[in-house]
């Protein structure tokens, strides 16, 4: 396994025993961006030019017998959705194409300190909205497991990149799966933590009572020493949490066995037996939960009705809230401005059509409609109502189990172009992540098996609020009983 | 038609006050609210709405709000909300405000005004917070390049809705200036009307006297001082008196006053009106408020113009007029105690900061916070009117110089020698010279023109320089033309 195949936590080990350097790891990742990036298309913006400097400097620093975040110097990647100060951020649209922040997300704030070496910002679906990374103004990225097929969305450029080597590791945004389903499309651990966990600050906001930051790795070991750096409360982010960081990483020094030995893991009953679920995803789903009970948990069905209404009310809330979230890409201060308008409205309008691509303006005229006078209540407020309810059955759920299992996405990868017609059909595949963004919970996709045709797959957990340590040592305890997450997808 | 023009109308007024709160920083980001700044310089990238950038609310607009809501006798919401009202401008960088809608912080209160003397409730339906917008400045001979100026954008307003209980554009003006008093009281707002720290729009209706039904309203925006309330109101209620009259009804819109033209003309039609999409800010948690800080912000609310008003009238002897007056502004009224502590008479110093200090403040534009003198020097005056020492109109030279320049008056009167001449022995002298001049007036006196007095009195004044003592001079004069 070539070294920008491997994880991160391992290259780590092996510099501070100075069996490699991190310039070789950085060379490493360099050179499998030159070979494979023409074909995956991971990378909006990439800079190679400073990657190697900042490489030397951690090796500088261990040199001098430093103690060196495990992170420093590695080359990692930012979903293009983080602002950073001087660098292009455009959240994969037109509209803020050319737009440098003059100020860092928290998220970047917080890698910084620890020495971060950002290689580049991927791709994603335009303003993260998307389960395909199609709607990317810059070109969709491709699937390194199959080109033929979407890495997922709306993180898909992350998640391609790791699973490509193009990075070792990523931050992501999930606002109703973008980082558990592009995780699971690519065979890569996808963490999305608790709302609150993660501040937002910085994070370009689509929804902003759903989005929430997280990790993509290789293993579930380097997604809980990203988790543990980008976590925490952030003064300038008033729905972060207060609550003390646990040391994520540390859970796992002793090691994940016994994680699941009498722990109830819970089966929804709604989706077990629901006729979307495609063939090859249930059978390795069920061959999945054999392996949890092998590891000694006991599989309990816990009943949720109201994720019967998860998607309806998700697609109603999410795009309401991005309505008057995008209201600020007018032209006037910053990004996209279309000349020659000849009044003010014109050039509002002018702008937009320019400027947003076309599952934009449809959520922005979707939540446009639902909030406006006299379709609030009917709307807005219904699916209000629903989500308080499905947080509540979600509550009563745990109340039984310690976490809930089930498939990441209810089907594998699909084909570039197959679903880009077909709006609707594009919803469905988040209606097994949407869930936990309504609710609030953090969930982690892990590599969970691969088709027949070698498409991978992903096993999803949730847990309840702050309760991420469960998640990252269950998935650990899966990931050591597994071959899944060893495998490495063969490109040209 | 005669009939319909003999027809009498009732005004229904409701005013929605904005008034700009006195913190130091935003309302959710930590710039500075300094007036004046230069363009942008008080910007960042959370009030220039940046992407990505979140509100933090600054939790001193949550006190003012609570102290305001406390002195208008309003319900204290527990657990209020924020809210986006969304909508297209330039000095708008997020495309919306964050404001409150369904769930304002204080609810179902009023203020007492006087009207005709008599006391009146105003109803108040809400105040709720929410921050301003920027400003857009034209530039050019036609004004085509424009630009914008966010150092307004974010800072913080109260919205103060009163019930459409107001009747006339006096009653309007006079509520006004009681919100003023209150939110200076209070100290929540500068009040500075100058720098637009207050600003109103009025609801306007009429209907057929003694009916209950509303009839059709307007809206009246940029009402910015107390004067353009009244002006602009009474502009409104002509011309919808008119409309009625001649058989046209009122169509609800927007209109704006233009106080250059001192009218109001037509901004949006209803149908143009906008439909602002309020939802929950989904960025800022519920404005939790416990019990107990409620309690502790009403043991420091200062004590309010009405209690203030009732106590110089029982403990001062103020008459109501003078007390409401005095009251109006906290800092004059407090001087005003200052003055009165400092052992002057309540009337004569009520007479003096009403009258001369507001007179001399009025015209420097300025404030009694600004003075060169402190309350012990009017005393001082006020003393030395008392004791005779120097004349009433003496008292206007020695006023000026205290104004002028903060001297002690007793120092001033003696340095200048502007001491009265109470020595009835010169006085005699002065007053046996003026008679044995003028003996022609001395005759018409004797005959019963008793007018002539006063040109004695003036001549003997004159004689002395303007320094004898007014009191005794009458007392000779009278004695020796006996
Ligand atoms: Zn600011």
């Amino acid at each position: 396994m070539e070294l920008c195949d491997t994880p991160l936590h391992l290259l780590h080990e092996r510099r501070v025993k100075r069996e490699i350097s991190t310039e070789e790891i950085a060379r490493s990742v360099l050179e499998r961006i030159e070979s494979v990036e023409a074909t995956v298309n991971a990378f909006i913006t990439y800079d190679p030019g400073p990657v190697l400097d900042r490489a030397r400097q951690a090796d500088g620093q261990l040199a001098k017998g430093e103690n060196l975040s495990p992170i420093a110097g590695m080359p990692i990647a930012l979903k293009d959705i983080f602002c950073t100060k001087g660098v292009e951020t455009t959240c994969g649209s037109r509209i803020l194409k050319g737009f440098v922040p003059p100020y860092d997300a928290a998220v970047v704030e917080k890698l910084a300190a620890q020495g971060l070496n950002l290689v580049g910002k991927t791709n994603m679906d335009e303003f993260a909205m998307g389960s395909s990374t199609e709607n990317s103004a810059f070109g969709p990225t491709r699937n390194p497991w199959n080109p033929q097929c979407v890495p997922g969305g709306s993180s898909g450029g992350m998640a391609a990149a790791v699973a490509a080597g193009e990075a070792l590791a990523g931050i992501g945004s999930d606002t109703g799966g973008s980082i558990r389903q592009p995780a699971a499309f690519t065979s890569v651990v996808g963490l999305k933590p608790t709302y609150g966990r993660v501040s937002r600050y910085g994070m370009i906001a689509f929804a902003s009572s759903l989005d929430q930051g997280g990790p993509l790795a290789r293993d579930v070991t380097d997604a809980a020493i990203l988790l543990e750096i980008i976590s925490g409360a952030d003064a300038r982010d008033a729905t972060s949490s207060s609550r003390p960081v646990p040391e994520y990483a540390r859970l796992l020094k002793t090691g994940a066995e016994g994680a699941l030995k009498q722990r109830k893991v819970g089966l929804i009953r709604e989706i077990a037996g629901r006729s979307d679920l495609h063939p090859e995803v249930a059978a390795q789903f069920a061959e999945n939960l054999q392996t949890l009970a092998s590891l000694g948990a006991e599989i309990v069905e816990v009943s949720l009705p109201g994720l019967e209404h998860a998607i309806a009310v998700y697609y109603i809330l999410a795009p309401c809230e991005a309505s008057s979230n995008l209201g600020r890409y007018d032209g006037v201060r910053y990004g996209l401005r279309t000349d020659h308008s000849e009044n003010l409205e014109r050039m509002y309008k002018n702008t937009r059509q320019e400027g947003f691509g076309a599952e934009v303006k449809r959520r922005i005229m979707l939540g446009t409609f639902a909030l406006s006078a006299g379709y609030y209540d009917a709307y807005y407020n219904k699916a209000m109502k629903i989500r308080e309810l499905l947080r509540r059955e979600f509550a009563a759920a745990f109340d039984q189990v310690h976490l809930i299992a089930l498939p990441t996405s209810p089907i594998p990868a699909f084909r570039l172009g197959e679903k880009l017609d077909n709006p609707l059909q594009m919803y469905l595949v988040d209606a097994f992540t949407l869930p936990a963004n309504l609710a609030g919970i953090p969930g982690i996709s892990i590599p969970g098996g691969f088709t027949p045709g070698g498409l991978p797959l992903g096993l999803q957990l949730l847990a309840p609020h702050f309760e991420e340590q469960r998640l990252i040592l269950a998935a650990k305890a899966f990931e050591d009983a597994t071959p899944y997450h060893l495998e490495r997808p063969q490109l040209g | 038609m005669s009939g319909q023009s003999q027809m009498e109308f009732e005004t229904v007024i409701g005013l929605e006050i904005h008034t700009q709160l006195a913190t130091q920083s935003k309302m959710f980001c930590r710039c500075s609210t300094e007036f004046a700044a230069p363009p942008n310089a008080n910007a960042c990238p959370v009030c220039m709405g940046l992407p990505g950038v979140l509100p933090v609310l600054n939790h001193r607009v949550v006190e003012f709000a609570v102290r305001l809501g406390l002195a208008t006798h309003c319900k204290i919401r527990l657990d209020s909300q924020f809210a986006r009202k969304n909508y297209f401008y330039p000095d708008l960088p997020k495309a919306y405000q964050i404001s409150q809608f369904d769930r304002p912080i204080c609810e179902n209160g009023w203020v007492e005004i006087q009207v005709d003397g008599n006391p009146k409730r105003i109803g108040i339906t809400r105040i709720h917070m929410e921050e301003d917008a920027g400003k857009l400045v034209h530039e050019g001979a036609d004004r085509r390049a424009t630009y914008v100026d966010l150092n307004r954008a974010g800072v913080p307003l109260l919205e103060i809705v009163s019930e459409p209980d107001l009747s006339s554009p006096d009653e309007a003006k006079t509520y006004m200036e009681k919100i003023h008093s209150l939110v200076t009281y209070l100290e929540v707002s500068n009040g500075d009307m100058e720098k637009g720290n207050m600003r109103a729009d009025a609801n306007i209706s009429l209907r057929p006297a003694g009916t209950r039904e509303l009839g059709t309203r307007t809206e009246t925006k940029n009402i910015n001082s107390f004067r353009f309330v009244r002006e602009a109101l009474a502009y409104e209620i002509e011309r919808q008196r008119e409309e009625l009259l001649a058989g046209r009804p009122i169509v609800q819109e927007t209109r704006l006053w233009n106080p250059a033209s001192k009218s109001t003309f037509v901004m949006r039609s209803k149908e143009e009106a906008h439909d602002y999409r309020y939802f929950p800010e989904p960025d800022l948690p519920l404005v939790t408020i416990e019990a107990s800080w409620l309690k502790e912000i009403e043991a420091t609310l200062p004590e309010l113009p009405d209690a203030k008003a009732q106590r110089f009238r029982e403990q001062l002897g103020l008459s109501a007029h003078d007390a409401d007056l005095l009251v109006a502004d906290r800092r004059t009224a407090e001087f005003f105690e200052a003055v009165v502590q400092e052992g002057a008479d309540p009337k004569r110093a009520a007479n003096w900061v009403m009258g001369d200090l507001a007179a001399k403040l009025n015209e420097d534009k300025t404030t009694v916070t600004d003075l060169k003198f402190a309350a012990g020097g009017l005393a001082e005056l006020i003393a030395l009117i008392g004791e005779g020492t120097i004349s009433g109109r003496m008292a206007k030279t020695v006023f000026d110089a205290l104004y002028e320049t903060g001297q002690s008056p007793r120092n001033f009167v003696r340095e200048k020698g502007l001491s009265q001449e109470s020595d009835t022995g010169a006085l005699e002298e002065m007053i046996d010279q003026v008679l044995s001049d003028n003996p022609h007036q001395v005759a018409q006196y004797r005959g019963g023109k008793q007018k002539v007095f006063g040109f004695f009195v003036g001549q003997v004044m004159k004689a002395s320089g303007g320094r004898a003592n007014p009191a005794i001079v009458n007392g000779l004069l009278k004695k020796k033309l006996a």
